[in-house]
């Protein structure tokens, strides 16, 4: 079973300090929710776990199946099996969908031989499942797609690269309902699976089809509350504010 | 969809075949002493010399002292890369390395052989290619056609050759399109030339498989002069490929070419060239294609290697509805400088043109894009697009956009745009969260950036493009 130990992390942007300790642990087959108002760090914490070059860590540790992220690459990150499912993926021109994601899975599995013909089939399966058409193989990533065909294709990502903890940042928006529903659905059949998720959102939308059995408030950079389910849907009635009057 | 996966396949495969070659595999040098070589110097009696040993007809004799007194009348050009590393006095201008030229690999010299072996050029012949040419400092080696293609009329061998045996055909087109007037080195040329390939493509022939030149350049402080000729004769078809590498020296050697296309009426013709020559190479090739009523020429150009390279091939279009496109890929490594660009130029109504430029600065490479576009009187209607692309990968890196417009036609419609961008760090970093390391997020985004060109060049001719590219990024390891 896979781990992800934050502990007392701090990090900032430039001069800007943005996260303020935050502990957190999530365990494979657990699903956690990281919701906060806007500003308050959650993306922060995404890109600081995957090793963004923009935001360096002042203090406090990352370790996934105890071996320490801080100071890894990106990529090492990765192929420990992080994954990061972006709030605004970018376009990267002239990069085919399917050489990018064949060039990742080999770096992630590299002992996996697969060939090309059922890597294809898989991809093809997961798309469907998706809702990203066929086509989309021969596209240069993210380049023209809308908000949610990129949001499908950060999915299709998680799928086919086999993270043990995934990070989903703001996953929901840009979907529509039946958007949503698809994607939550091939999120929850990766979830049985024994993986851990951290999803960080601001609304409680999404945890109506994903539900956490965790549920941290981060506000200016810290844990303000922890508990289960309930103060999701206690924020979907009376916002933050409570929160900041405990 | 099927075929796009087998092109992946195919591709897939190239590139594993390609993995374990690298840059020093090109530049390995040879320890052969030319059978004949002029030594140092240019003189009149060079020029004497070389036209004696190739027992060439008058005509070429006279033509090339002339062309030697218009190379001595004109100054070195000083608005571009600095020349002035060109040492003219301490290059050799003619060195032969065997006696023999054949049409079977066997024959040729077991050393210049295993080169040729090693850059893979009779396998890719076997493969891929109607016919080739393979040129070794000064001369040509070898040259070989398919029989069916030699049956139906195409003649294809070095320039030598040629005269050898069709010197009429030869005089009707020899320093038609460029005479040696154009500019010092097409001068330089005329004077000295040696080899470089004659390819005739008779009345509607239309070849399906690429003809290819490949030149190796050994010696050190040499220069190596080729002269091309293709003809598409009418309504033919023809794709012509030159390749060309270098072993690194530390003295500069000079490569200057002249390369001449014409495209006769209905015909088409693309020229693909993919230049890797080390970093110890001048190269200052003057490449001009003539293009007749409803023909069409396509330049495609990799301009990968060298120390200094200038290369602006031309297009005349002089019949109707006569077009022409450039895709041009420049890839400027650490203490190199491109200038590079296209010509197009419109004398006759309904023409059209296209440049696509791509540069690709690293460390403190230069990069520039140098065009003219002319559009004369009476050439009604013409059209032209030009768009140059420059990607700078590091903070010294830097690229310049020189165009030139003359348009002399009220009814001619012309479009030029251009952009300058760096690798990003959200792209870099999107692209290594999913496991890709540095460099191959960052080789991937370079080729991200080359991929409207890439689409359209032979498959094999892109994927070694592609492992260049490669090569001399993870040379300078960090981006940013």
């Amino acid at each position: 079973m896979s781990k992800l130990e934050i502990s007392d992390l701090s990090a900032r942007v430039e001069d800007k300090q943005l996260l303020n300790g935050v502990s957190l642990t999530v365990n494979g087959g657990e699903i956690h929710a990281l919701m906060g108002p806007n500003g308050a760090g959650k993306s922060t914490l995404g890109y600081v776990l995957m090793g963004h070059p923009n935001y360096q860590v002042t203090g406090g540790s990352v370790k996934l199946d105890g071996v320490e992220l801080v100071g890894k690459y990106p990529e090492e990150r990765a192929r420990a099996g992080l994954f990061l499912a972006f709030q605004n993926p970018v376009a990267v021109q002239g990069v085919k969908l399917s050489t990018f994601l064949r060039t990742a899975y080999n770096q992630v599995h590299p002992n996996e031989k697969m060939t090309i013909q059922e890597f294809y089939d898989k991809m093809k399966l997961h798309m469907k499942k998706v809702g990203l058409d066929e086509s989309f193989i021969s596209r240069s990533v993210n380049d023209g797609f809308s908000g949610g065909e990129r949001k499908r294709f950060e999915i299709l990502q998680m799928v086919i690269l086999r993270p043990k903890i995934v990070i989903l940042d703001e996953i929901d928006s840009g979907l529509d309902v039946d958007a949503l529903k698809m994607v939550a659905e091939e999120i929850k059949e990766y979830y049985n699976q024994e993986v851990g998720f951290l999803i960080i959102t601001h609304y409680q939308r999404i945890l109506k089809d994903i539900e956490p059995q965790f549920v941290h408030i981060l506000i200016d950079g810290k844990i303000a509350m922890e508990g289960d389910n309930s103060i999701s849907l206690k924020i979907e009635e009376e916002g933050y504010d409570w929160i900041r009057g405990v | 969809m099927d075929v796009d996966f087998k092109k992946d396949e195919e591709l897939e495969k190239l590139l594993r075949d390609l993995k374990d070659v690298k840059q020093s595999d090109y530049e390995f040098h040879d320890n052969i002493k030319p059978v004949y070589s002029t030594g140092k110097g240019l003189t009149r009696e060079t020029v004497e010399e070389i036209s004696a040993i190739k027992k060439e007809p008058d005509w070429m004799r006279r033509l090339r002292l002339k062309a030697l007194e218009v190379f001595q009348s004109k100054p070195v050009p000083t608005w571009g890369p600095d020349l002035s590393g060109i040492d003219w006095e301490n290059t050799s201008y003619y060195n032969r390395p065997d006696e023999r030229r054949t049409n079977d690999w066997n024959d040729v010299p077991d050393q210049i052989k295993e080169t040729f072996q090693k850059l893979g050029i009779p396998e890719i012949e076997q493969k891929y290619l109607a016919g080739s040419v393979a040129q070794y400092d000064s001369e040509g080696v070898y040259h070989n056609l398919r029989k069916v293609w030699e049956d139906k009329g195409v003649v294809f061998m070095d320039l030598d050759s040629a005269i050898q045996n069709y010197p009429d055909l030869v005089k009707d087109y020899y320093c038609k399109a460029v005479p040696v007037s154009d500019n010092k080195f097409a001068a330089l040329n005329g004077a000295v030339w040696s080899g470089g390939s004659f390819l005739y493509v008779p009345k509607g022939v239309q070849i399906d498989m690429p003809l290819q030149t490949y030149f190796r350049m050994n010696g050190e402080a040499t220069g190596q002069f080729e002269h091309t000729i293709v003809v598409a004769d009418e309504g033919s078809k023809v794709h012509y490929i030159e390749g060309c590498t270098a072993p690194r020296y530390d003295k500069d050697s000079l490569h200057s070419a002249i390369v001449e296309i014409y495209v006769k009426k209905n015909a088409k013709a693309r020229y693909t060239s993919v230049q890797n020559w080390s970093k110890s190479v001048y190269n200052m090739p003057t490449k001009r294609a003539w293009v007749d009523e409803n023909a069409q020429m396509e330049w495609v150009g990799g301009s990968l290697g060298s120390k200094v390279t200038m290369l602006y091939p031309s297009s005349y279009l002089r019949g109707p509805h006569a077009s022409a496109s450039n895709l041009n890929i420049a890839l400027a490594g650490a203490g190199t400088f491109k200038d590079t660009g296209a010509k197009a130029l419109h004398f006759a109504p309904y023409t059209s043109s296209r440049i696509v430029a791509k540069s690709i600065s690293i460390e403190d490479g230069k990069a520039i894009y140098r065009g003219l576009l002319r559009v004369n009187k009476g050439a009604t209607h013409a059209k032209s697009k030009v768009q140059c692309d420059a990607l700078l990968i590091n903070d010294t890196s830097s690229s310049l956009t020189f165009p030139h417009d003359e348009i002399y036609e009220p009814s001619a419609t012309f479009s030029h745009e251009a952009s300058v961008g760096k690798i990003g760090t959200e792209e870099l970093t999107y692209l290594r969260s999913r496991g890709l390391s540095e460099d191959e997020a960052s080789s991937m985004i370079v080729l991200g950036f080359l991929d409207d060109v890439m689409k359209e060049i032979p498959m094999e001719f892109a994927v070694e493009m592609n492992r260049l590219v490669k090569l001399e990024m993870s040379r300078y390891g960090a981006v940013g």
